[in-house]
């Protein structure tokens, strides 16, 4: 009965928040007020159902806790199912040759004659997920909090556009160039900000990132301005141009070889020493500083290594759509690529693609929606800091051998 | 210098002053730390032990006076102003007061963070996945699980730290600490929030750690009873000064550290 | 030099700047006390400027004007802005207080944006114009040349606000809250003070300055759209951090000080670089001085 009453009030609140937006429009050309009611009908009842529903899970939850409390297992730790997944080699392998051999013949599933739009929106997508990755290291392991990582993609994907008009430079000469940029300006980014942390670190980052889009749509003589620059090549095959969907199905394995890329240093990389040196840099800057890590190259080389991937990719965008103008780098993309990391979990690879596919390809899918596209993702973001803020998958832990006393290997884990 | 000692000077304070704005936290203090010793700096709250142990190990610039280590088999070098990591690479590792682990990383890798300073795997190398850096990665990875055996943390080494209880929390710390090969060992308050039972493990611990480690240790320490035990020798502040030096003995009977407690006898 | 139109930049930058200022000390009491940057805060400021066109609009096409119809307007869109501001805090930043720092910024991040497409939705994206209601004033010959009166009246009203603002922090008993909670939150909580009320109270009086600010600027630029706020909420936000977060008095001069050096850029160097002068403002105090223009630089305990 409690909860009725509750969820009756909060309903109530939320029809007198919503009055003005969403009943009342004002038609000034038309010189008329329309009064939409049936939406506040549909607020009321919403709120009343989320309501309920909200407080009907929350006692459940706390239920559960007083049961678990109750009868505590403090030995047996309760692993996800990615974890467990992942200690069974024979079963991790299986499954990762399964999904490579789904990723390679992906084009020819869905394909039928000219018919290219699926690779098209997987090639968008896959861009998206190398993009997760790389920040995954800048913010997932390393935790710098960089609201501006677009800019880097910007800045691969104009390095293409430049020198290929200016200079005739082909894409592939360009990929590797692309990604040598983002790194210096990752650098350049990077060393005036060492010293920040947190907040202040996430608003400058916005700051240049912001900066870097004004000067990009106003330079108009050296970037083209508003309208960005148009005409740019698809990727080549040995100087040999390809037609129509070959194009297409051509980028579709160069972006996937990226992401396989990707995958492979940034996991290498997680798990050497400097990766190490990264992730004790995000969770205690001073002690890693007093265990000997050197805060200032540390942080450099984690701005540079993301920054690198972006760049790298951004190569890629502006080929795979050969017309690039600064409307897509916004500081929304900067979010979005944001909210992959975190929602992925920061640090997992695994994560962070599931979380970059997920927030791509739903939204392209499910396009009945698409109004509500933003709406539902602000709320993703708010919904996901409350009831699982470590993200998807957070949990894992590698697998040590190490030599006891007595000369014997001797495997970690439970 | 103690009975234990071999003699040769290792840290050399002199005249240490520390202002912060208009406050002298720390004046003119000096200490000594020999070979070999376990030396204890004690003093009531506020009396500005922390805010030493920060000024030698490079978090603090000190504002006056002289920081020089003489690290066996090395050239002796003033560290004032230096970064906390070069003067951990110099060898001189410390545990905090308020312990400071890495949460989300498990107990091993927590220790193998202290070996950062004594490897050099470049990231070129890790991507590459080399012999180096497999050779390393090894070597640093037997020689934390060796350390965590030392502190009784191995059966523990896939844990995530922060599942660890509060008096495994403290030995990782300092687990961590010897993963870089230090000279010295500074420790903050290593027996805070303990029962008897852990400082007496503790005590062992540390006596042990002297002895197979071949490190000096110097610690600030709240516990008289770990402290008269264990200590070669012990220095008092009170008020940003140091207000006496000798053997246990010496500091038990000094009236002057026993009035900086308040008429507390400092008891063994 | 041409004094006049140094003179007239000037008056411009000081009428942008109290906007400014209005709403960085949303901002900047938010953060003093929970640590927060309210990344949504432009989305209020936004939201009241919305609820004050529709309250126009109803009554402009029922045949009223004048002043009294933009005071009602207002009064409405402070208290809506406050109730989604206190709505806010509740669901997106309540349940995060303990939370480690990255979650409630995401959170914001995520509100602002389901804020901004919630009124992009069951608005429009376009830009909707505002009616014009202040009366054009035939006194102050010499100042009238540089300032309309849609300026003279933001002047007014951001001082007066100011003013008011400083009373209520000084003299009341919820100001007296607010200082104390921002200082020790915990002794605070002990001494009686109700925090979660505080809190709520901070988030409030920040909306309502947001939402004078936003039929402020409604009112002198003629139109508004939905993506109006985050431009704004970003500047507030640099001028909050200029003058030292946390700090009143220092939103007051961040805002002044951006409000001028931006307009003084513009005026003489280019328009079209015009953010690039407040971000680059930003971003120069965050590296050189993070604590501010009146700040205090806090030195964390090891």
């Amino acid at each position: 009965m409690a909860h009725l009453k509750r969820s009756f009030g909060i309903s109530l609140w939320f029809m007198f928040l919503t009055l003005p937006l969403i009943v009342v429009r004002v038609n000034t050309v038309a010189r008329e007020v329309e009064w939409r009611w049936q939406n506040l009908a549909w607020v009321g009842l919403g709120a009343f159902a989320i309501a309920w529903f909200w407080q009907f899970s929350i006692e459940r939850r706390m239920a559960k806790r007083v049961r678990a409390a109750a009868e505590a297992h403090p030995e047996k730790q309760k692993h996800s199912l990615a974890q467990r997944l992942a200690d069974d080699p024979v079963l991790s392998r299986r499954v990762l040759i399964g999904v490579a051999a789904l990723a390679m013949v992906f084009p020819w599933l869905v394909s039928t004659g000219q018919n290219f739009y699926h690779v098209n929106v997987m090639v968008s997508a896959l861009i998206f997920v190398v993009l997760g990755l790389g920040l995954n290291i800048t913010v997932g392991l390393a935790g710098l909090l960089d609201l501006g990582y677009i800019a880097f993609f910007a800045v691969g994907a104009y390095t293409y556009a430049l020198l290929n008009k200016n200079f005739g430079l082909g894409f592939w000469t360009c990929l590797p160039l692309g990604g040598v940029m983002g790194m210096l300006f990752g650098v350049v980014l990077g060393f005036p900000i060492l010293r920040l942390r947190g907040d202040y670190l996430a608003i400058v980052t916005l700051g240049f990132a912001s900066i870097t889009k004004i000067v990009l749509e106003n330079w108009d003589t050296v970037f083209g301005g508003a309208a960005g620059i148009a005409n740019i090549p698809r990727p080549d095959l040995f100087g040999l141009e390809l037609g129509g969907r070959d194009k297409a199905v051509y980028t579709y394995y160069i972006v996937l070889a990226l992401v396989g890329l990707t995958v492979l240093v940034t996991n290498r990389l997680k798990n050497s020493r400097i990766g190490r040196a990264w992730m004790a840099l995000r969770e205690d800057e001073i002690a890693s500083v007093a265990m000997g890590v050197d805060m200032a190259r540390t942080k450099l080389s984690a701005y540079a290594l993301g920054a690198f991937w972006a760049g790298l990719v951004g190569v890629v965008f502006a080929a795979h759509n050969n017309f690039i103008n600064p409307d897509s780098f916004t500081f929304m993309d900067s979010a979005m690529i944001l909210a992959m990391v975190v929602l992925g979990g920061m640090g997992s690879i695994l994560g962070v693609i599931i979380a970059s596919l997920a927030l791509k390809l739903l939204p392209e899918y499910l396009r009945a929606f698409a109004e509500y596209r933003m709406l539902v993702f602000g709320a993703v973001m708010v919904l996901m800091m409350i009831f699982r803020p470590q993200g998807l998958i957070n949990d894992m832990r590698r697998k040590y051998e190490y030599d006891t006393a007595d000369g014997e290997s001797d495997n970690g884990g439970e | 210098m103690a009975e234990n000692s071999n003699g040769k000077k290792l840290l050399e304070v002199s005249g240490l002053t520390m202002d912060f704005g208009g406050l002298r936290a720390i004046d003119d203090v000096g200490l000594d730390i020999f070979e070999g010793e376990i030396v204890a700096l004690i003093g009531p709250n506020g009396a500005g032990k922390t805010t030493f142990f920060n000024c030698v190990t490079g978090i603090y610039t000190p504002t006056l006076g002289d920081v020089k280590i003489h690290p066996p088999g090395g050239a002796s070098r003033r560290i004032n102003g230096m970064k906390p990591n070069s003067i951990t690479a110099l060898g001189m590792a410390r545990t905090f007061q308020n312990i400071r682990l890495f949460p989300a990383m498990t107990v091993l890798e927590n220790v193998m963070i202290g070996r950062h300073c004594r490897t050099s795997t470049s990231i070129f190398d890790a991507i590459m996945g080399n012999r180096k850096s497999a050779r390393e990665e090894k070597e640093s990875v037997d020689k934390s699980y060796q350390l965590l055996k030392k502190v009784g943390l191995a059966d523990v080494a896939d844990e995530f730290s922060r599942n660890l209880s509060y008096g495994a929390q403290r030995r990782l710390e300092i687990a961590r600490a010897l993963a870089t090969d230090p000279f010295l060992l500074l420790l903050d308050e290593p027996a805070a929030g303990m029962n008897p039972q852990e400082t007496l493990e503790l005590d062992e611990l540390i006596t042990r750690i002297r002895k197979e480690e071949k490190v000096a240790i110097l610690l600030i320490e709240h516990d008289m009873k770990l402290v008269m035990n264990i200590s070669d020798r012990i220095y008092v502040m009170e008020y940003g000064k140091k207000i006496a030096q000798g053997t246990p003995r010496e500091i038990k009977e000094n009236p002057k550290v026993i009035e900086a407690y308040l008429g507390e006898e400092a008891h063994a | 030099m041409d004094f006049e139109y140094l003179f007239e930049l000037l008056c411009g930058g000081v009428v942008k700047g109290s906007i400014y200022a209005l709403i960085a000390l949303g901002y900047t009491m938010v953060y003093g006390i929970i640590q927060l940057i309210n990344f949504a805060h432009g989305e209020i400021y936004m939201i009241g400027a919305f609820v004050a066109l529709i309250i126009t609009g109803m009554l402009t096409l029922s045949g009223y004007s004048g002043l009294s119809v933009l005071v009602l307007a207002a009064v409405i869109a402070m208290i809506y802005a406050a109730a989604y501001g206190y709505t806010l805090e509740k669901i997106a930043y309540r349940p995060l207080r303990n939370a480690p720092r990255l979650s409630p910024l995401i959170s914001a991040i995520g509100a602002s944006i389901f804020l901004t497409n919630y009124v992009q939705l069951v608005q429009t994206p376009d830009f909707l114009p505002f009616p014009e209601l202040v009366p054009e004033f035939e006194f102050m010959e010499s100042i009238s040349r540089y300032m309309s009166s849609v300026d003279m009246v933001i002047l007014a009203v951001t001082t007066l606000t100011m003013v008011a603002l400083t009373v209520l922090i000084k003299y009341t008993r919820i100001g007296k809250a607010m200082r104390a909670t921002q200082q020790d939150m915990v002794m605070a909580r002990l001494v009686g003070i109700n925090v979660d009320r505080v809190i709520s109270a901070t988030f409030i009086i920040g909306s309502v300055l947001a939402a004078i600010a936003g039929v402020l600027i409604a009112s002198r630029t003629g139109q508004i759209n939905s993506a109006i706020g985050f431009m704004a909420g970003l500047k507030a936000f640099t001028a909050a951090v200029l003058g030292g977060i946390g700090n009143i008095p220092g939103a007051v001069l961040g805002g002044l000080v951006l409000g001028v050096a931006e307009t003084l850029g513009a005026g003489f160097i280019s328009s079209a670089y015009e953010d690039v002068f407040a971000f680059g403002l930003l971003v120069l105090i965050l590296i050189l001085r993070p604590a501010g223009l009146l700040g205090k630089a806090v030195k964390q305990k090891v």
